[in-house]
C-alpha cells in the first residue's frame, strides 16, 4: 500500500475529495492484509471510526479540521492512548488501560490525525530487534526471515508496510533509526526535550525522545511540527524553531560543510553499507557540499558509555511495576516483600531483568563512582568534542548500524552482540543532538540501507532540509 | 574478567525485588559478567577536569504555578488498573508479622 504525501491527504479530506473515514478505512483494511507481519499489537477500530466521523463533520460544517486532517497513524505501544491496552510489549503491563494518554497522542489528535492501532517493540523498548517483545516476533517486511530493528520495528514494520502514513516510535539508544534504516523508511529522533514524553512509558529518562516514522523527510517535518515544543506536563521539554518545521525546504547544498565521521567507517561496518554512504557523500559533494572526514575519538567508547546510563535509569524508572497499583501481581505471594519479587521476577521477561540487573550494580554502594559516575563523565568528553566537531562543519553524516536487517534468532543468544547494534545510534543520545536515518540503497540481498545525519542541538529544522536534498539527490 | 559471584548476582536479586529461578540465576551470572566487563572499558579513560553530565539541554529548575488542575481523571479507571481492591483501597499482602 502506497500513501500519498501527508499534505495531499489532508489537501484531499479539507477539499471533499477523500474523507477520513475513507483514509481510516484504506489504513484499516491494510492492517487486516498483512497480519503476517505481525507488526501490530492492537487495532482501535470503532475509536479510530468515531474520529474519523468528526473530522468529516467538521469538513462538512465548514471548520478547520486541522493540519493533519483524517491522516491515520500507528503509535508503538509505550504510548498511552485512551481506549486501547496499553502494554509496552510486556506481560506485566499487559491488560493496562491508561487513564490518561500521552501529550504527543493529544496534540496529534487536536490536529485531525487518528491512531488506528498500536505497534509491536522489544518490551519497554529494549532491543534493536523486536525479538525482545513478550507477544511475538515482527518481521521485516522486504525479508521475512529478518528482523525489523529495534525497539520501534513494529512502527518501523507498519510504514513499510503501508499500515498507515506516519508511525511514533521512541529513540532511547537508536530505536527510531536502525528500524528505519532496516525498514527502508524514515525516521527522525529530534534534540532531546522537543518532544514531550508526558504519558509514555520512561526507559531512560535522560536519553529517552519520540520522534515519527514516515515515508519522507517532509512527512517527518509536519508530524513533528504538530507534537514538538513544551509542555508543562514534561520539565524537561524545550521551545519548537519559531518558524516550527512543516515549511522545511531542501537545503542548497552550496558551500554546506558535512563531516563524514571516520569511526563509523572503519572495522567491523558492512563493505556494501560503507560503500551505499560513500556514494551518497560523493553524490553531495557533486552538488556543491564540502565534505571532510571528521573524528570523535571518544565514539567507539559511546556504547559501554550507554550500556552504563541507561541500565541505571531503566532500574530506575521500572522499579515502579512492583504489582500494587497496575500491572501483573502474582497470587501465591505470602508476604509483601514476596508480593514484589513474584510479581517482578515472573511478569518481567529475560531482556528487562538483565538491564534492571545491571542498573542495580552500576549504581549499587561501593561501584557508583567506578561505573555510573565515570559513564556520566565520560559522557562530558563525548559532548565536548560533538561540539568541537559542529564548530568545523555544520552536519555529520554516516551509516546508521554496522549491518542491513539481520535474521531472526541470529544475535538472540548473545545480548552483547545485540547491544552492538546501537554502536552507531547512541552517541547522538547522550549528546541530545537530533539525528535521523533516511533509506539510501538496497545491498545485494536487496535489504534496505540507511544513512544517518546529525545536527547540532535544536537544528532540527536544518537536519530536515539536509534530509531533503539528500533525498533529491538519490531520486 | 569481571566476574560477578553467584552472591553478586542474589544481592542483586533481592536489591531489585526480582525472583529468579535457579537456570536464570545461571545464566544471569554469566551474560551479566561479559556485559559488565565490556563496559570497565571506561574505567581507563582519563575524564581529569571533567563533570559528569546528568541534563543534556542546560535547563535548570523549570518552575510552573502550584495549582489545581482537572485533568478529567477518573478514579474508577485508575482503580480499574489494580490486581486488589477492596472498599475502593488498593489491597496489599501483609509487611509485618
Amino acid at each position: 500500500m502506497i500513501w500519498e504525501p501527508i499534505d495531499d491527504l489532508v489537501k484531499s479530506v479539507k477539499t471533499g475529495r477523500t474523507s477520513a473515514v475513507e483514509l481510516v478505512n484504506r489504513s484499516l483494511k491494510a492492517i487486516a492484509d498483512n497480519q503476517e507481519y505481525q507488526a501490530i499489537i492492537s487495532v482501535l477500530k470503532d475509536n479510530a471510526m468515531a474520529r474519523a466521523k468528526l473530522v468529516d463533520q467538521a469538513v462538512a460544517n465548514g471548520e478547520d479540521p486541522g493540519v493533519l486532517a483524517g491522516i491515520p497513524f500507528i503509535a508503538k505501544d509505550n504510548f498511552l492512548v485512551y481506549g486501547s491496552d496499553t502494554t509496552a510489549a510486556s506481560n506485566i503491563l499487559k491488560g493496562f488501560v491508561p487513564p490518561y494518554q500521552a501529550s504527543a497522542i493529544n496534540r496529534l489528535e487536536a490536529a485531525g490525525a487518528i491512531c488506528v492501532a498500536k505497534a509491536n517493540l522489544d518490551a519497554f523498548a529494549h532491543g534493536a530487534s523486536t525479538e525482545n517483545s513478550d507477544f511475538f516476533v515482527t518481521k521485516n517486511p522486504h525479508d521475512k526471515s529478518r528482523v525489523p530493528g529495534g525497539s520501534s520495528g513494529g512502527s518501523a514494520a507498519a510504514v513499510a508496510l503501508g499500515l498507515a502514513p506516519f508511525a511514533l516510535g521512541t529513540d532511547t539508544g537508536g530505536s527510531i533509526r536502525q528500524p528505519a534504516s532496516f525498514c527502508g523508511v524514515f525516521g527522525l529522533k529530534p534534540t532531546y526535550g522537543l518532544v514531550s514524553r508526558s504519558g509514555v512509558v520512561a526507559m531512560g529518562s535522560s536519553l529517552d525522545c519520540i520522534g515519527p516514522l514516515t515515508r519522507s523527510a517532509k512527512d517527518a517535518a509536519i508530524v513533528l511540527d504538530v507534537m514538538s515544543g513544551r509542555d508543562e506536563l514534561d520539565s524537561t521539554t524545550i521551545d519548537k524553531n519559531a518558524a516550527g518545521y512543516s515549511g522545511v525546504k531542501a537545503l542548497n547544498l552550496k558551500g554546506v560543510r558535512i563531516g563524514l565521521v571516520k569511526e563509523y567507517m572503519g572495522e567491523g561496518v558492512n563493505e556494501e553499507v560503507k560503500a551505499a554512504i560513500k556514494r551518497a557523500v560523493e553524490d553531495l559533494a557533486k552538488r556543491g557540499a564540502i565534505i571532510s572526514d571528521v573524528s570523535l575519538p571518544s565514539l567507539p567508547l559511546a556504547l559501554a558509555c550507554y550500556y552504563i546510563i541507561t541500565p541505571a535509569e531503566v532500574s530506575s524508572n521500572l522499579s515502579r511495576y512492583d504489582g500494587v497499583r497496575y500491572g501483573y501481581r502474582d497470587k501465591q505471594a505470602a508476604d509483601l516483600f514476596e508480593s514484589y519479587t513474584k510479581s517482578r521476577g515472573h511478569g518481567f521477561g529475560k531482556e528487562a531483568k538483565r538491564r534492571i540487573m545491571i542498573g542495580t550494580y552500576v549504581l549499587s554502594s561501593g561501584y557508583y563512582d567506578a561505573y555510573y559516575k565515570k559513564a556520566q563523565t565520560v559522557r562530558t568528553k563525548l559532548i565536548n568534542e560533538f561540539a568541537a566537531a559542529f564548530s568545523s562543519v555544520d552536519y555529520l553524516v554516516g551509516p546508521v548500524a554496522p549491518t542491513t536487517a539481520f535474521k531472526i534468532g541470529e544475535n538472540a543468544q548473545n545480548p552483547l552482540a545485540m547491544y552492538l547494534s546501537d554502536v552507531m545510534t547512541v552517541a547522538a543520545n547522550l549528546a541530545g543532538i537530533p539525528s535521523l536515518s533516511l533509506p539510501l540503497a538496497k545491498d545485494k540481498q536487496n535489504l534496505p540501507i540507511g544513512m544517518q545525519l546529525m545536527a547540532a542541538q535544536k537544528k532540527d529544522y536544518e537536519l530536515l532540509s539536509l534530509a531533503m536534498a539528500v533525498e533529491e539527490t538519490i531520486k | 574478567m569481571a566476574e560477578l559471584s553467584r552472591e553478586d548476582v542474589l544481592k542483586l536479586v533481592r536489591l531489585a525485588r526480582l525472583e529468579l529461578s535457579e537456570a536464570e540465576i545461571e545464566e544471569y551470572q554469566s551474560e551479566l559478567s561479559q556485559i559488565l566487563d565490556y563496559v570497565k572499558q571506561l574505567q581507563q579513560v582519563d575524564t581529569a577536569g571533567l563533570q559528569p553530565t546528568n541534563q543534556v539541554t542546560g535547563l535548570i529548575n523549570i518552575m510552573r504555578e502550584d495549582e489545581i488542575k482537572d485533568y478529567g481523571y477518573d478514579a474508577r479507571k485508575l482503580l480499574d488498573n489494580v490486581a486488589q481492591t477492596e472498599a475502593d483501597q488498593i489491597k496489599v499482602k501483609r509487611m509485618v508479622e
